[in-house]
Parts: C-alpha cells; sequence; structure tokens
C-alpha cells in the first residue's frame, strides 16, 4: 500500500493512544525529574518546589569528581573488554551453520535478560570462598586453600563484562553478518593466514561499526546500578549505584535527580559522538 | 589448526558464559541450608520452596502478573505506532519513535527515577498498576523493533490489492497486515515479557516498598544474607527464558529479528 500524508482527523486515531502513553509516561516524568533537580531537599526525605542550583553545586567535589572518573574508567574498560572478546567471536559466530548460530543466539539472549540481581548472586556465589572456582583450583592443587575473590575490583569487571558480552555481540552481529565473504576469501586466496586476514581485512572494514559499537556498550555499562554495589567495594561504586542509593536510602530526590540529569548529559554526547562517526564515514565513502 | 583453535574459543566463550550458571545451579541442590560448591547431598527441596513458600510465590506470581500485563500494555502501544509510522508519510511522528527506543537507550536508572518522581508527585506512588505501566513504558522499544521489521517486511502491492478491491483500513489491517505481522508480534511480546521479568529497578524504584516481584525479593533477601532459594529461582529463570527464546526460534526467524538477512544464509 501507498505511503500517504494523513488527510482527515480519523487518520490521526492509530496513533493517538501511542503518543499519549509515551507522553504522559516518559516525557512528563522526565520532565518531573528535572524540576526535581532543582528542588530544596527538606529534613526526612522531603522536598519542596523551588529553583536552586545547591544539587548541581554538590557536583563539585573531590568525592564526586572521584565517582564520576571511576564510573567513566570502568564502562570505557568493559567496552574494551567486551569489544575484543566479541569482535572475533561474533565474526566465527556469523561463520556457522543457521542451526549452531541460532542456539548460540538462545545462550546469549538468555544471559541478557538475566537480572542484574541474578548476575550479582551468581558471580558473588563464583567468587565465595564455600562454593567459589578457587575450590576448584585447591582440588586441582593450584591453591593451598580456597579464597573469597569479592569484593574487589577484578570481581566487578568481570561481572560487568559478563553482563555486556552478549549485548555486544547482539550490536556486532547485524553488521558482521553483512560482512561481504568475499573479502576474506580474496585475502586467503593471496596467501594471507586467517588470522592475518581477520586482522587486515575483518577489523579495517569495521572499523566504524566497532568504534560505534565500542560507544554503545560504554552506555550500557554506565547504566548498571547493582553489580558494583554487590560485588565491589564503596569505592568501587558507579553514577549509577549513587543515583540509587541516593534516591532510596539516603532519601535525597533532589540531589539523585540532578546526578541522572548530568547522567542524562553524558550519554547524549556519546550518542552525538556515535551518529558523528557515522556521518563522518558517510561522508569518507 | 585453526579449526581447532576455533573450537577452544568458543568453549572459552560458552564456559564464560556457563560458569556462574552452573555453579547456582549446584548449590541449587545442596541439601542443607549451606552455600557449598560441588554440592554436598542432593535435595530438590529449594525448588519445592519457590512454590510452598508464601514470600517466595507471592513474589513469583507478582513477576507473572506484571510482566504478562505489561507486556501486553506495551505491544497495545506498539503495534498501532508501527503501523502508523509505515501506513502514513508523517515525519514528524518519528519523535514517538524516538521516544519509544529512549527508555531502553538511556541508563535504566534514569527512567526509573523519572517515573518515581512522576508517581510520588502524582500521588500513586506504590500502586501496583503503576508497576505495569511503568515496566510497559521501560519496554515498548521492545516490540516497537520487532513490529517495524514485520511492517517493512510486507510487501506493499499486497495491501495495495486488498485496497483496489475496496477494503478499508480496517479491513486490510484484520485481513493482510495482522496475520503477517503476528509472528513479530508475539516474539517482541515475549521479549518484553522475559525482561520485564528480570527486571529490577523499575520495579523496585515504583513500587519497591509495596510489591515484592522475584528479583526484588532476591535482592532484599541477598542483604540479609544467603538463602538456597535465590538459587533455585535463579535456574528456574535462565530455564524459563532459554525455553521462550527457544520456541521464538522454533515458530520464527529469530536470526533475522537479531539483524541477519534471511536470504543471504541459506
Amino acid at each position: 500500500m501507498r505511503r500517504e500524508t494523513p488527510q482527515r482527523l480519523t487518520d490521526y486515531a492509530p496513533i493517538a493512544f501511542p503518543a499519549i502513553m509515551l507522553t504522559v509516561f516518559f516525557v512528563i516524568p522526565f520532565g518531573t525529574m528535572i524540576s526535581v533537580s532543582f528542588f530544596q531537599r527538606q529534613q526526612g526525605g522531603f522536598y519542596t518546589p523551588a529553583f536552586v542550583f545547591s544539587n548541581y553545586e554538590r557536583f563539585l567535589s573531590l568525592f564526586f569528581a572521584n565517582v564520576l572518573g571511576f564510573s567513566l574508567m570502568l564502562a570505557v574498560l568493559v567496552a574494551i573488554c567486551c569489544v575484543v572478546l566479541g569482535v572475533p567471536f561474533t565474526y566465527l559466530l556469523t561463520r556457522l551453520t543457521r542451526r549452531a548460530q541460532i542456539i548460540w543466539m538462545v545462550v546469549l539472549l538468555s544471559v541478557l535478560s538475566l537480572s542484574e540481581v541474578i548476575i550479582g548472586f551468581a558471580w558473588s556465589t563464583l567468587f565465595s570462598r564455600t562454593a567459589g572456582i578457587t575450590n576448584l583450583l585447591v582440588v586441582l592443587g593450584l591453591m593451598e586453600k580456597a579464597v573469597a575473590l569479592s569484593p574487589g575490583f577484578p570481581a566487578v569487571l568481570t561481572a560487568m563484562v559478563y553482563q555486556a558480552l552478549p549485548y555486544t555481540i547482539l550490536v556486532l552481529y547485524p553488521a558482521l553478518i553483512r560482512l561481504d565473504p568475499t573479502l576474506t576469501e580474496a585475502a586467503r586466496t593471496l596467501g594471507a593466514s586467517p588470522l592475518r586476514a581477520f586482522f587486515t581485512v575483518v577489523v579495517p572494514a569495521l572499523r566504524t561499526t566497532i568504534m560505534a559499537t565500542l560507544i554503545m556498550v560504554f552506555i550500557f555499562a554506565l547504566g548498571s546500578y547493582l553489580l558494583p554495589q554487590i560485588l565491589g567495594r564503596p569505592q568501587h561504586w558507579t553514577l549509577s549505584v549513587l543515583i540509587t542509593d541516593q534516591a532510596i536510602y539516603q532519601s535525597n530526590m533532589p540531589f539523585a535527580a540532578a546526578m541522572a540529569v548530568f547522567l542524562v548529559l553524558v550519554t547524549l554526547a556519546m550518542v552525538a559522538l556515535t551518529l558523528f562517526a557515522g556521518r563522518k564515514r558517510e561522508a569518507a565513502t | 589448526m585453526s579449526h581447532f583453535l576455533r573450537r577452544i574459543y568458543f568453549a572459552l566463550v560458552g564456559l564464560f558464559l556457563a560458569a556462574p550458571l552452573i555453579v547456582v545451579a549446584g548449590v541449587s541442590i545442596n541439601a542443607k541450608q549451606t552455600l557449598a560448591f560441588p554440592p554436598q547431598g542432593f535435595s530438590l527441596a529449594w525448588y519445592v520452596e519457590i512454590f510452598a513458600d508464601t514470600g517466595w510465590r507471592n513474589a513469583l506470581f507478582a513477576s507473572l502478573m506484571l510482566a504478562l500485563l505489561s507486556a501486553a500494555l506495551a505491544v497495545a502501544i506498539a503495534l498501532p505506532l508501527a503501523w502508523f509510522l509505515w501506513r502514513r508519510i508523517a515525519p514528524w511522528a518519528n519523535i514517538f519513535q524516538l521516544l519509544g527506543i529512549a527508555p531502553f537507550t538511556l541508563p535504566p536508572v534514569i527512567t526509573a527515577l523519572g517515573l518515581l518522581t512522576f508517581w510520588a508527585a502524582t500521588g500513586f506512588y506504590g500502586h501496583p498498576w503503576t508497576a505495569v505501566v511503568s515496566h510497559a513504558i521501560f519496554f515498548v522499544t521492545l516490540p516497537l523493533v520487532t513490529l517495524s521489521l514485520g511492517f517493512s517486511a510486507i510487501e506493499r502491492s499486497l495491501v495495495e490489492a486488498a485496497a483496489t478491491m475496496g477494503a478499508d483500513d480496517r479491513t486490510i489491517f484484520r485481513t493482510v497486515v495482522l496475520p503477517l505481522i503476528t509472528p513479530y508480534l508475539v516474539s517482541g511480546y515475549a521479549f518484553a515479557f522475559v525482561l520485564s521479568l528480570n527486571e529490577y529497578i523499575v520495579a523496585y524504584m515504583t513500587v519497591g516498598f509495596t510489591m515484592e516481584t522475584l528479583p526484588i525479593k532476591i535482592f532484599n533477601a541477598l542483604r540479609y544474607g544467603y538463602t538456597p532459594t535465590m538459587a533455585s529461582v535463579t535456574v528456574l529463570f535462565v530455564i524459563l527464558a532459554a525455553v521462550i527464546y527457544s520456541l521464538i526460534a522454533r515458530y520464527g526467524d529469530l536470526l533475522k529479528l537479531l539483524g541477519a538477512n534471511p536470504e543471504e544464509k541459506p
């Protein structure tokens, strides 16, 4: 059917319900959050309408700078680990039979759907002293006695990579499955080893995809709100954890809202960067 | 040699993905209430506990109810929107597509906090239905993406034939379009359902103090120490997700939903 511009009022009917729902329950809440970020906090967890910048002024502290710096560093690290692991994996995955691909996808989707609570619990078990991986090393004679591996930074990083890796693979998959197989075949015919063909042909052809994926995984990792709390120490808390903590446990909604607004700005800046990278690629080709 | 290396790489990634779940499955069959692996003894008591214990059972039903209803509402929002975007030339309407994708793209804590301030400001904070609406908005992205994909796969001439024979929009939608997009509708619903079942932060910030969903229950229990029921619930959730995704793969084209072009690989 040809697409037509809406003529009569009834032509607009289908979009009415979605438009109302998204406006009332997404746009307005977003606005509420922004206004709360300027409100005045009262004792006892309440807040009153006002227009103050005091919530934003709290960003100008060493503590906040540390949290922000750590969050960004952690998200970058997670993104790099995931892309380094994910690109070769996804590339090999797209070369498998359809059936094998489907099985892997079911596994990846199942892991991706797992609640952060469950991922946190599962890794804290794996890193625990009594039921953890170190018991296995003791049995193998590689260690003398079992130790707890969490809380700690490696535990946080591992679990966050675990959470983000399926996402990374799913983001990379459409681009890699469309990659022209004759590219590597040509390289192979000219005598390149598979590994060499991968690094000299596949990776350069995917430069923009890899860049965009890095940024998307970075945003994904910025959103992790429980893993640093379950598997890390207080110095491993990220901005997302801090927002949750301020909103729920410290009952400081205005400050939590101000941090959330800040997090949106960081995220949007990243999205803009992705789009910019995409534009530049289009302009180049 | 390179085949061998490839096998090893797949095996390592598979092990990484499976390791925590294997350990959790192991501790879930411990005979006593200890966190031990390899498991000491064998017992399925902790699986029975999910249904026998009132707290866990209520949490399971709360989660299922929330997921069933919010996924339905998400589809109800996404379907007319995707239809309108496909049927009409209206560039301004793309803003709503953007709004439908935004909650899922932004860090979840932002949507959660926005909804928390909203429900608090309107005085509805804590009512169970607010969680349904919140999840529907949070997960509307999934049916929206699958349905947009479904609509783009529809041959426009097919619908045009129906139109020339005098069918109006409503008839066309019911008799031609709906049967064609049903697989995408079902998979969109299934994605939203599974993710809603597992969602923690939005549920916690909207109804965390009045209602316990399973992820909230696990987290609350985790703060007071370990109980093996957490492990059995985790295993149950993993199996449930795997079964639902397998069903999508069995009755639909999972790879196409994930962005592969079916014609390219036979």
